[in-house]
């Protein structure tokens, strides 16, 4: 059992873990994928660094950091969070128990952009299998992803669907499936009040009743809404101390919105890992 | 005001007839985000008191009403005034949003 798992190990990520591990709490950090600042060439606008630092450097110098500390920083991808009446369970490749979850996730789009998706959320988009499954029994449906998240959506809708599909959307699929997937890039959705048909970029079109996304860390708050997350368009929605709507949830980063700047992520992470101690001092 | 337990029985008479509006929760109990919104529901009902009716409804054991109002997603809010649909939220909703819906 950690006191803290933090889902993200970029500058928010970190320094959140960096306060809570140095205050005494067992800290894991679990990533997967890449960050935006490991993709940025040059950072010159950041504190302490006389010709500026690229971004590949810095993040990796963060993670070296956190694990010198002694916090277990792992990659692996986050499929799931499930909140129990005491604690927290972090499903990845292994399973994780927390009092405490930090989501430093980066600015991913929760949506994927593709035209009909606003349209029909709620109306056959969904982005959760185990809450809306249901709603499809007998049904055809489509699972938008790429990587073990959209997988494990996948095996959940296999037992009440007729048929599932997975729509990769012009990436690969990470894992071997036993279902069918269709690679090509998604144009739109459409359908007449409810969702019916997925029309691809060579013009082809499936019919389906329902789509569930699920494009996991790739697209940083899915599992957050998962959990009940209350989200602000695309972001986190936090209160001044950085915690979610769920007590013992926190977010910071570009998660939550605003300057995609590393200070801002450190302030945030910094204000994260403290507000994290202190619901662990009270539990 | 207590939250109702409302079927596809009582639908009509507690939410249709009611003189009050009606916020309805549909919901389900494997399904993590309802018991988000759960706690959120109880404490509209305790601040808007006698103002609104406030009610759950549990989809998977009332599939009819479920599929009567479109609901493909849970948690579903509805609002109901003067037995008509007011307004709908998908997903865990804010109760500032809901509460400013209902006035």
């Amino acid at each position: 059992m950690y006191d803290v798992v933090i889902v993200g190990a970029g500058p928010a990520g970190i320094s959140a873990g960096l306060y809570a591990k140095r205050s005494g709490l067992n800290v894991l950090v679990l990533y997967h994928g890449q960050s935006n600042l490991e993709k940025a060439s040059k950072i010159d606008n950041y504190y302490g660094f006389t010709n500026g630092i690229d971004g590949e450097t810095l993040y990796k110098t963060g993670i070296a950091q956190a694990k010198n500390l002694g916090i277990d920083v792992i990659e692996e991808e986050v499929t799931g969070i499930t909140k129990l009446d005491t604690h927290f369970v972090i499903e990845a490749n292994n399973e994780y128990s927390a009092n405490a979850v930090i989501l430093s996730t980066g600015n991913k789009k929760l949506r994927p952009e593709i035209n009909g998706i606003a349209e029909f959320e709620g109306k056959g988009i969904s982005y959760c299998a185990i809450c809306d499954g249901f709603f499809y029994r007998g049904k055809n449906v489509t699972v938008i992803g790429n990587s073990k998240f959209a997988l494990n959506e996948a095996k959940v809708l296999k037992n009440i669907a007729s048929k599932v599909t997975i729509l990769t959307n012009g990436e690969t699929l990470q894992e071997t499936s036993e279902f069918e997937v269709i690679k090509e890039k998604i144009r739109a959705i459409h359908g007449n009040g409810t969702v019916d048909s997925v029309e691809f970029s060579d013009g082809s079109v499936i019919s389906t009743s329902g789509i569930f996304i699920a494009l996991g860390e790739a697209g940083s708050a899915d599992f957050a809404k998962r959990l009940g997350i209350i989200l602000n368009g695309d972001n986190i929605a936090v209160d001044k101390n950085m915690q979610t709507n769920i007590p013992g949830v926190f977010a910071c980063g570009d998660a939550t919105g605003g300057l995609l700047q590393v200070s801002k992520a450190v302030y945030e992470g910094t204000l994260a890992g403290l507000s994290a101690i202190n619901y662990i001092k009270n539990k | 005001m207590s939250v109702l337990k409302i079927t596809g029985e009582n639908f009509e008479n507690e939410v249709l007839n009611s003189s009050k509006p009606v916020i309805v929760d549909f919901y389900a109990d494997w399904c993590g985000p309802c018991k988000m919104m759960s706690p959120v529901i109880d404490k509209i009902a305790e601040e808007l008191g006698e103002e609104v009716k406030v009610g759950k409804i549990n989809s998977d054991e009332n599939m009819e009403l479920a599929e009567k109002y479109g609901i493909m997603s849970i948690p579903t809010i509805m609002i109901f005034k003067n037995g008509n649909l007011d307004k709908t939220f998908v997903g865990v909703t804010d109760k500032t949003s809901i509460i400013e819906a209902i006035k």
